[in-house]
């Protein structure tokens, strides 16, 4: 950075004998305004994370003085933790069945929601609401929902002699159960979706009409290309969204049934704030970490290949 | 499923020509799916508000009843009663105003560094604040909760809302978007004129950006409400607690005895507030997400 100082240049009138050039005026002024950001950054992600990276190297439970124990959080949670493999398993199941169903159901309605129809704006709020629902009441809702005996679901199913289902009892079908919530609360995505759709150029579906394109053609060809940079936006920011999942399992199942609904974020969570084992919950952490960005990463670089950039 | 989406494009392309017969039953399946979708979507919530006016042998009874006669509302203020429900609304709305006023100074502020000014390093800075979005809160909480608890700000809101105060990425990222989009001939003929780059600021592009600012500090006071994570690890005396605690210390009292219809009370009353601001910032809220999303 190199500041100028030069008598000069100043404007007559506004001079004070010192004038900063318009280069190093600007130099000052951008880091002025965005220093606010700079010293957050510095303060709560910078040192955080530093501070993380230290800790995992540590037995830390909050009393006593952080005790350098080297690689040991990690060698413990890749070799002897049996937790650790569950709660691996249970995240990555919820990212990559949760997410892509999700993305498939959202880009679906906002399909339907793009047709020429009567009202559509009250569709949209109807799809869109519970997304900003507090997501405390929505685990409460959908407790009750799934209520064994008394919700409604089962209560319906066993009026109409069914056999019920145990939405939230049975290992197997916990995590499936939580990613209907998921996909109920997907609005902000299906809103996405739909301004994408709608800045499809029409010209663009009526060349391929004149081509002899099918309807289905159009839809593959024509449609769902120019919603690729938001697919990748929702794709990235899901990815993240998932691997962070925490106030519903924590709320409505508490990891359970047999640790079934167990992620990565709970359990970190229960390790640093229940059990008070900051150290390996940091340790924890930083596996995240490394999975978001390997996720993210590879959603990147393969978005070369897939996303397509209009006028680009 | 897969029929429909096949059919959508092509009903997209009705023309003012005369309704054909293949073409209406396409409009009438079309509407029939859209609101049996719709239908289902807001199944959760009406039973919520049936079951949050039922008594105890309405709520309990098979096969289900949607319509509860008589009405029960004394639920409501039953519930609300049972916790301090009144003092956690203006400790979440606190949260939420302040909060969301932090973020957006402190957000405009920095979008404009990063949009309207040149200078060295400005981009390069501009993309590490994009790559911060990507650090999730996990690996940052422990340490902040140690910073807070040696400041002793453990149980108080300062944990809370002096973090806002220097900017989110998100936010920041989307005031830039938007003020790219101002021409800079705006700020140069201001500059020629003498004006400094905080009356810029103040007197030219916040005016132009009232509608982005309006998104972000709606974002930010949803976020403050819904919050659930940050409170549960600063605070923990109860009269503290913002609404989303509050609400799950509920459950925690009544799940046992089985009180649905008091639970069902108060997630309404909770999620009332949130479905009102939405009707009055409707549009904020679908184009500040429709932008971040299409340009992002």
């Amino acid at each position: 950075m190199s500041v100028e100082i030069t008598r000069s240049a100043a404007p007559p009138g506004r001079s004070r004998g010192l004038r900063l050039s318009n280069a190093a005026r600007n130099q000052i002024y951008g880091m002025l305004f965005v220093s606010p950001w700079l010293i957050g950054l510095l303060a709560f992600t910078a040192y955080p994370i530093l501070a993380s990276f230290y800790y995992s190297f540590t037995l830390y439970d909050v009393i006593n003085a952080p005790r350098w124990i080297g690689l040991q959080n990690y060698i413990f949670m890749v070799t002897q933790d049996p937790q650790f493999p569950v709660v691996l398993y249970n995240t990555l199941y919820m990212t990559i069945i949760g997410l892509p169903l999700a993305m498939v159901v959202s880009f679906l309605l906002a399909t339907l929601l793009n047709n020429p129809i009567v009202a559509r704006p009250v569709f949209r709020t109807i799809f869109f609401l519970p997304s900003i629902f507090p997501v405390v009441a929505i685990a409460m809702v959908w407790l009750w929902l799934y209520n064994p005996n008394y919700g409604l679901i089962n209560s319906t199913l066993a009026s109409l002699g069914l056999q019920v289902i145990p939405w939230l009892s049975s290992p197997s079908l916990a995590k499936l159960s939580l990613i209907v919530i998921y996909i109920w609360g997907q609005g902000t995505t299906i809103v996405i979706f739909l301004a994408a759709l709608q800045d499809v150029p029409r010209e663009l579906y009526d060349a391929a009409k004149v081509d002899g394109a099918t309807a289905l053609q159009r839809f593959l060809n024509v449609t769902i290309p120019l919603c690729t940079p938001s697919i990748l936006f929702v794709l990235i920011t899901g990815i993240i969204g998932w691997l962070q999942y925490f106030t519903i399992p924590y709320i409505m199942t508490q990891g359970g049934p047999m640790q079934s609904t167990n992620v990565i974020g709970y359990y970190l969570y229960q390790n640093a704030f229940q059990f008070f084992k900051m150290g390996y919950a940091s340790a924890l952490s930083w596996a995240l970490f490394v999975i978001i960005v390997v996720f993210t990463f590879i959603a990147f670089r393969s978005s070369a290949r897939w996303v397509y950039y209009a006028g680009g | 499923m897969a029929e429909l989406t096949r059919a959508a494009p092509a009903v997209a392309e009705v023309r003012p020509r005369p309704l054909r017969l293949d073409r209406l039953a396409g409009r009438i399946a079309l509407y029939a799916v859209l609101i049996i979708l719709s239908f289902s979507f807001l199944l959760p919530l009406l039973w919520m508000i049936s079951t949050s006016l039922k008594d105890t042998p309405q709520t309990y009874h098979v096969p289900p009843i949607w319509i509860p006669w008589p009405m029960r509302f004394q639920n409501y203020p039953e519930a609300l009663m049972a916790q301090p429900f009144g003092l956690f609304f203006l400790n979440t709305l606190r949260y939420a105003v302040f909060s969301a006023l932090g973020a957006v100074l402190s957000s405009a502020l920095v979008a404009y560094g990063f949009s309207r000014i040149r200078w060295r390093g400005r981009d390069v800075l501009f993309f590490l604040s994009l790559c911060t979005m990507m650090i999730p809160f996990e690996v940052r909480m422990i340490p902040l909760y140690l910073i807070f608890r040696n400041l002793h700000w453990l149980n108080s809101y300062k944990p809370l809302i002096v973090p806002a105060f220097f900017g989110s990425a998100y936010f920041i990222f989307l005031l830039r978007q938007f003020f790219m989009s101002i021409p800079l001939e705006l700020s140069e003929a201001a500059r020629i004129d003498g004006a400094g780059e905080l009356s810029i600021f103040l007197r030219i592009i916040l005016p132009l950006a009232k509608p982005a600012i309006a998104v972000v500090g709606l974002f930010q006071c949803i976020d403050a409400w819904n919050d659930f994570l940050g409170p549960l690890i600063y605070l923990n005396q109860p009269e503290l607690f913002p609404v989303s605690l509050g609400l799950q210390r509920f459950l925690g009292q009544f799940v046992e005895k089985l009180a649905w219809p008091y639970l069902m009370a108060a997630s309404t009353v909770v999620i009332t507030p949130v479905v009102v601001v939405f009707f009055f910032a409707q549009r904020t809220f679908i184009e500040g997400i429709a932008i971040s999303g299409i340009k992002g």
